[in-house]
Order: C-alpha cells, then sequence, then structure tokens
C-alpha cells in the first residue's frame, strides 16, 4: 500500500520530539480524522535553525510528519512558506488517494508553526483554534467533517461529530 | 521468522481436511446438481450432504431451510432486502442497532433510499442491546427486525432469545447476522428461535466465497437472485460446489471441536487479559467480560493510532487488525467504538486480536513484547502523550 520512501520514514522518522524552548509551534488535525500533528521550531536569522514534531496518526501521517521536518530544516521562512502538502507526498513518492487527505497535513502544520512565529515576535497573541461547533450536513446524503470539510464515507445513521441523527431521503428520526 | 497470525477475524486458513474434500470435489464432482443424469444426481448428492452438515451446526433440522450463498454479505442481503420486497406492501418500517456491520447498515441505507423508514436502537457501554429499546421501536408497519448476534469489533453477544420473545409478541420476522458467532460459539436455530439467521464459511475455517442464510420455514422471502430454481428457489445461479463442500466439511469439524476450540481461546484470552498490564498501561478493553466472542480480544490503547501499531507490529511479523479510520479505507472511526462510548482518540488506537486454533501462550507473549515496544515508539512520537508540550500561542517570555 505504501511506497518504500513512506515506510522508511514511518519506520525510522527523522527529527520526533520537542523543542522545549520553540519559537514558533503549529498544531493541525484532529483525531476525528485520524490524524493530529505538531511542528516546533527553532529560528535563527528567518532560517529554521531547528525543527521537531510530534504525530498522532497512521503511517503516511508520521512519514509526512518526518519528511517535512527534512525538507524545511535550514530553509528560509519564505522559502519553507512555499513549500506544499503535494511536495511534501511527491518527495513520498506518493501517499494512497484516502491519505491525501487526513494525513498529508505536513506543509499545514510547519506553516502553522512559522505564523505563529511571527505572530509571537509581532507581539500577537494568537487565541488556541477551537474546533467549530456548528456544522451543516449538507450535499445530499453524506456528512462531512467539521474540520476539514471531507466528506465521511461511512454511514451510521448518527454523525460522528456533531452525535446528531443523519436526515436521509425517506427516513424519519429515530425516537 | 514465522508469523504470529492473530487476526482470524479477518480470514482463515482451511483445514487440512476441508482442502482434501475440496480437491475431491474439484476432481470429481464438477456436475451441476440440478442435471438429471447421473453426473448431475451425484453432484446433487454431494450437495445435500454439506447441506445436512451445515445444518446440523446450527441445529436447523430441516436442511432445506438452509440456503448457501456466496459470503456472509449477500446472506444478510438476502435476508434484508429478501423480506422488505416480500413485504413491502404490508409496511416500510426495520428495527436495527447502531452497532450492525456494515452488510446490514449499506442494506438498509439502500431501503432507506427506496421509501423504507428505519429505527436503529442504541447500545449500552458494554455494547449490548436492550430487549425493552427494540420492543418500543416496533410499530404497526414494522417488518423486520435485525440485529446481530456477535458484534466483529468488540465481541459482544447480543440476547437474541430476548429480542425474539419481544418480535414474536409482535409478529414481526427476526434476522440476526451470525456471520462471527456460527462455528465459533454453540449457535442453534430452534433455540434462538430466529426467522432468518446469516453464516459464513471461513470463520470456522471454510474456504471465502460461501456464505449460508437459514430461513425458517414459511417465511415469505423474495430471492436476490433471479434466474433458476436452485436453492429451492430462494437463490437462482448454479451453486459453488467446491465450496459448499468445504464448507459442509468445515461445519462438521467445527460441531464436532467446538468445546475443545472455545476452551483454547479462552485460555490465551485470559493470558493476554491478564499479563497486559505488566506490559502496556492506560488501555481500555471493550465489550463485555463474558458474554464474547471466547476467540476476541479488543483493546483501546491510549495516545496512538492503531495502523501505525499494526504496521509496527508487521514489522515484528506480527499480524493483527484495527478498525481505526486510517486503516479502514474511510475517514470515519468506529460507529461500534463511538456507540460504546469510547473518545475519537482512543477509537482510532483500537487493536482487535482474534485467536485461532493453532495460536500458542508463546504467540501471546510474542505479541505482548512487541506490542510493549510498538507503544513505546508510538507514544514517544504522540503529542497526545506528552502533556507538557508548549502549544502554539502562548505569549514569548
Amino acid at each position: 500500500m505504501y511506497s518504500k520512501t513512506v515506510m522508511d520514514h514511518f519506520r525510522n522518522p527523522r527529527n520526533v520530539g520537542v523543542i522545549d524552548d520553540a519559537d514558533g509551534v503549529g498544531e493541525v488535525g484532529n483525531p476525528l480524522c485520524g490524524d493530529m500533528m505538531s511542528i516546533y521550531l527553532k529560528i535563527k536569522e528567518d532560517h529554521i535553525e531547528d525543527i521537531k514534531f510530534q504525530t498522532f496518526g497512521c503511517g503516511s501521517a508520521i512519514a509526512v510528519s518526518s519528511m517535512i521536518t527534512e525538507i524545511a530544516k535550514g530553509k528560509s521562512l519564505e522559502d519553507a512558506k512555499r513549500i506544499t502538502n503535494k511536495d511534501v507526498a511527491n518527495a513520498l513518492d506518493g501517499l494512497p488517494q484516502n491519505k491525501l487527505h487526513c494525513s498529508n497535513l505536513g506543509a499545514d502544520a510547519l506553516k502553522a508553526a512559522i505564523k505563529d512565529f511571527e505572530d509571537r515576535k509581532s507581539g500577537k497573541v494568537r487565541p488556541k483554534p477551537e474546533s467549530k461547533d456548528v456544522h451543516v450536513h449538507s450535499h445530499g446524503d453524506n456528512c462531512y467533517c467539521p474540520y476539514c470539510d471531507a466528506e465521511l464515507s461511512e454511514e451510521p445513521d448518527f454523525c460522528q461529530a456533531c452525535k446528531s441523527t443523519i436526515q436521509i431521503k425517506g427516513s424519519q428520526p429515530n425516537p | 521468522m514465522k508469523i504470529t497470525y492473530l487476526d482470524h477475524m479477518s480470514a482463515n486458513p482451511l483445514l487440512p481436511e476441508v482442502k482434501a474434500a475440496m480437491i475431491d470435489a474439484i476432481n470429481q464432482d464438477f456436475g451441476n446438481p440440478s442435471s438429471q443424469h447421473t453426473v448431475g444426481e451425484q453432484a446433487a448428492e454431494v450437495l445435500d450432504r454439506a447441506r445436512g452438515q451445515v445444518a446440523d451446526l446450527i441445529n436447523c433440522r430441516e436442511p432445506r431451510e438452509i440456503v448457501f450463498t456466496s459470503c456472509g454479505t449477500e446472506s444478510v442481503n438476502q435476508a434484508i432486502k429478501g423480506i422488505a420486497f416480500a413485504h413491502g406492501d404490508k409496511g416500510r418500517h426495520i428495527v436495527t442497532s447502531n452497532i450492525e456491520h456494515n452488510a446490514v447498515i449499506r442494506s438498509l441505507r439502500r431501503l432507506k433510499a427506496m421509501d423504507y423508514t428505519v429505527t436503529s436502537v442504541s447500545v449500552d457501554d458494554l455494547g449490548k442491546v436492550k430487549p425493552d429499546d427494540v420492543a418500543n421501536a416496533i410499530r404497526e408497519d414494522t417488518i423486520l427486525i435485525s440485529i446481530m448476534h456477535s458484534n466483529n469489533e468488540v465481541g459482544t453477544l447480543q440476547p437474541i432469545e430476548e429480542l425474539v420473545r419481544v418480535a414474536k409478541e409482535k409478529k414481526v420476522p427476526f434476522h440476526t447476522d451470525a456471520v462471527d458467532s456460527v462455528g465459533v460459539v454453540p449457535v442453534d436455530v430452534q433455540k434462538l428461535g430466529v426467522d432468518l439467521l446469516s453464516f459464513a464459511s471461513n470463520p470456522f475455517y471454510g474456504p471465502t466465497g460461501v456464505g449460508g442464510l437459514y430461513v425458517r420455514r414459511g417465511t415469505r422471502i423474495f430471492p436476490l437472485l433471479d434466474g433458476g430454481v436452485q436453492e429451492h428457489n430462494r437463490r437462482a445461479g448454479a451453486e459453488n460446489l467446491v465450496g459448499i463442500v468445504g464448507m459442509g466439511v468445515a461445519a462438521e469439524l467445527a460441531k464436532k471441536e467446538m468445546t475443545g476450540r472455545i476452551g483454547h481461546s479462552l485460555k490465551l484470552k485470559e493470558k493476554l487479559l491478564s499479563e497486559l498490564p505488566n506490559y502496556i498501561d492506560e488501555f481500555i478493553i471493550n465489550g463485555h467480560s463474558t458474554e464474547t466472542l471466547p476467540n476476541l480480544i479488543s483493546i483501546s490503547i491510549k495516545y496512538i493510532e492503531g495502523e501505525s501499531v499494526v504496521l509496527m507490529l508487521d514489522d515484528e511479523k506480527i499480524a493483527v487488525s484495527t478498525r481505526s479510520a486510517c486503516a479502514t479505507g474511510s475517514l470515519r472511526t468506529s460507529h461500534v467504538l463511538q456507540s460504546i462510548g469510547r473518545e475519537y482518540a482512543d477509537a482510532q488506537g483500537t487493536l482487535i486480536v482474534t485467536f485461532g486454533k493453532e495460536n500458542t501462550e508463546e504467540d501471546v507473549i510474542r505479541f505482548l513484547t512487541a506490542l510493549r515496544d510498538v507503544v513505546k515508539t508510538l507514544r514517544d512520537i504522540s503529542p497526545l502523550y506528552r502533556k507538557s508540550s508548549p502549544t502554539a500561542g502562548l505569549p514569548l517570555p
């Protein structure tokens, strides 16, 4: 299922850990979709001097985290911001289709960490990101992830995000 | 190194006796049981024998109440849609539970799009359906109740006899998905009183590609496959004779060896559960402790994700299963684990260990030893484990 490069980064992840006095921290993902990623940055002269990650997630999520830290290390912040999730997937010789959504969060986590650094530098204190409490079960029969708007493809009668009953054509709510 | 296989819920190897009988059938019984010549009659005899063996396993006294299918999923589809189509003029309401297999969930979903309505009852935190809830869900127009015999993720056995009593009072046909129970634990259709019961051959070491549906005599049901009059007009298409022969032999052996197999599984289960705290901490054992499948253990391990565990254990030549969202191809955490009250993150870290005949106590220790290292490795990576990590948005000191 996974490429050799993915398995290599999964088995031997690079730059695992925490930077206790990090200049920027980026956190993305949620356990509903499967994966959570944290990236810690040490910045020196607008370059990424050190980078570490922590990930809760599947094989590809761990490989993605490892790969993004390798790509980003040493880069200027401007260059690092230009790294896309697609670049990371390509560097890993591809990811399975169904993992592209949930696991490929590396560039997002990096960007969040850089933004955190910039916010701190400019004296802003960013509120902790909160999940959207209300989401709409739109688009016909299916339920959508409240965090990332991905379609949730299995169909029990209730939405796992908000525990509400999903109304399907011809059905009536449970008593 | 030999693989330690602890995923018997996903697939089972054929028993040698089953394999031998199937090879004999390949060599000799190519006939069509519907043909009237000697070759056909010989095939019909072989089919009858297998039907008898399978009927015997579930204490079905009239073998013609068994319909052979291509798999457990087909059996479930046939039972649910077959009843729905046959009784659609009378009523269009079906009762089920929140923890059914996808075969049931998606069959019902299909029916919902055809103007049937479904009431899905919840389960308690051990995974049990409450008979009162089912009684309350039944309406004037209820035409079927479908509730699984055992759950494929947490193992919990449902009080089917009690549920059937509720159904009988209201004269509603009852189907149970017993795919993970038949051949594994005693299943007696007389005692249960069910009208329909789905099962498959591989859970008791028969070949994949063969299943069966018990249909109590007098139950009105439409076939899913229309065509010839095979299977007493309930499932058209020439029979998969080789597979059915394998299923028959596997059924006979399952009946004969069941007590021994259950004892063996329980011994391994006890060993694993008693040793587990010596190897890892912060876990939850899911499902009922006694009213459950003897061969299944569902463990939610905190702070880590199941697919990673499965892949890392695979590197150690140990095969287990998970129902984490990542591993299932969909994005959903398990609806079963959610229904019994697991948090998303804990549901994601759930392993399913299923024992088989060939497993030993050494296998259990090998698994636990490998698991200890894998859990440590993954927790060291996990942002959920180290709660003292710095978080985004804190002002600079």
